[in-house]
């Protein structure tokens, strides 16, 4: 019950608290979602894509 | 139906006895059964006149607006002076490499085909949509792609004297087309336009398939079939005869990273940078395809759990009805 008690009293008590909660995890998750999306991808086509590719014709200065 | 019988037959079904229209129009109801009202309004308007224009108006008119629409009488089968090679031969499935729905375009594939298509195709065909700067980062770098913008030339102005000048191209420039205008390029080509190519891979019946079976699809023409001087075979384009002659050949181009320049792996390059043309935004497509078949799949999951956690309670209760003890019976 202390658990639940603790994430209520950090979390949920304050409205203001609640809302920031709401906004960062949305934020944090999207990046992480995206990150996640973007490595099975970059995996499943590996090879194919430009980034793959483009060391081969690349100068650099 | 209605409208097939004459007057006079309608007339004398309607006069045969009560039973008889009556059972005709309402079949449902066993004829046993009479209500009041139906004999009434049976014969004063189903059997009527006005009734029997009415369903005929509709009927013919009904047929006319079919005939309109669609050219021909319905329900009558037609004979066609056609064969089925007027409609082209069916093009096989091909396994692109960006078939799958998790699948990226192959750019090295995407870069031999631009390739092609500039040493080859562009010669007769234009790629309006495309500009150089689309090139970066999916074929070419940046460098590249401005020198190859910068190998052509560009009317642009006017300047301050109102004069248009020439310019060598830049990265926002679009590719040049063959011909000047429309004219020109049928000029050149015995009356036929080669067309644009930019969304030519969905502009065709069969697409990127269609695209690789007509350009490795010429054979001499079958026994009977004669085609036109200046005219070429081609069981894949709907008619047979088609303007364009074949243009690829084994050996035709030098690929820089040294794939073999056959025939089919020309065809295959150049309909994979066309299928890209026509689609550029094919490979972030495809990821936010991913994102969104999660999300909304995470979403339906978490709806279904809501939805049976608030319901399970009024599903599960049980009421009990306990009638009031008494031995006296009251109401
Ligand atoms: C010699 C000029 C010439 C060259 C080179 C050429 N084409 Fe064509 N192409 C034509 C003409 C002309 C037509 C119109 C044919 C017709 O309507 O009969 C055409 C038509 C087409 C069509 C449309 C077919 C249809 O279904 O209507 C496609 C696709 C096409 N060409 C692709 C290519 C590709 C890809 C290349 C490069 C590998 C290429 N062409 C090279 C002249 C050319």
């Amino acid at each position: 019950m202390s658990l639940a008690n603790t994430a209520y009293n950090i979390f949920f008590k304050r409205n203001s608290v609640f809302v920031g909660t709401v906004f960062a995890g949305a934020f944090a998750f999207g990046v992480a979602f995206d990150i996640g999306v973007t490595k099975f991808y970059d995996s499943w086509n590996r090879g194919k894509q430009w980034k793959d590719i483009r060391h081969k014709y690349v100068q650099e200065e | 139906m209605l409208s097939r019988l004459s007057a006079g037959a309608f007339k004398k079904a309607a006069s045969a006895g009560p039973s008889r229209s009556s059972t005709l129009f309402f079949g449902a109801r066993s004829a046993s059964v009479r209500f009041a009202s139906t004999k009434a309004s049976a014969e004063s308007f189903v059997a009527s006149r006005t009734a029997l224009v009415a369903a005929s108006a509709v009927a013919v008119g009904s047929i006319a607006w079919y005939t309109q629409l669609y050219g021909s009488l319905p329900f009558l089968s037609e004979v066609h002076a056609s064969h089925l090679s007027d409609e082209g031969l069916h093009p096989v499935a091909y396994p692109w490499s960006h078939k799958g729905v998790l699948d990226t375009f192959d750019h090295a594939s995407i870069r031999r085909g631009y390739q092609v298509y500039r040493e080859v195709c562009a010669a007769c065909h234009s790629l309006d949509r495309i500009a150089w700067r689309n090139l970066v980062g999916v074929s070419h770098t940046a460098d590249e792609a401005r020198a190859m913008a910068e190998e052509v030339e560009y009317t642009d102005g006017p300047n301050d004297q109102g004069e248009m000048f020439q310019r060598p191209g830049k990265l926002a420039d679009y590719l040049p087309g063959p011909y000047p205008n429309e004219e020109a390029a049928r000029a050149s080509n015995g009356g036929a336009m080669p067309p644009d190519l930019s969304l030519i891979i969905k502009a065709r019946h069969g697409g990127a398939d269609y695209l690789f079976s007509l350009l490795t699809g010429y054979i001499d023409p079958p026994a009977g079939v004669e085609i036109r001087e200046g005219m070429n075979y081609n069981p894949y384009f709907p008619g047979g005869a088609i303007s364009m002659p074949r243009v690829l050949f084994d050996g035709l181009v030098e690929y820089d990273d040294g794939t073999p320049a056959t025939t089919s792996q020309m065809a295959k390059d150049v309909t994979t940078f066309l299928s890209w043309a026509a689609e550029p935004e094919h490979d972030e497509r495809k990821k936010y395809g991913i994102k969104a078949v999660i999300i909304f799949s995470t979403l339906f999951v978490i709806s279904v759990y809501v939805k049976r956690f608030k319901w399970g309670p009024i599903k599960n209760r049980k009421l009990f009805y306990n009638p009031p003890s008494s031995t006296t019976k009251t109401h």
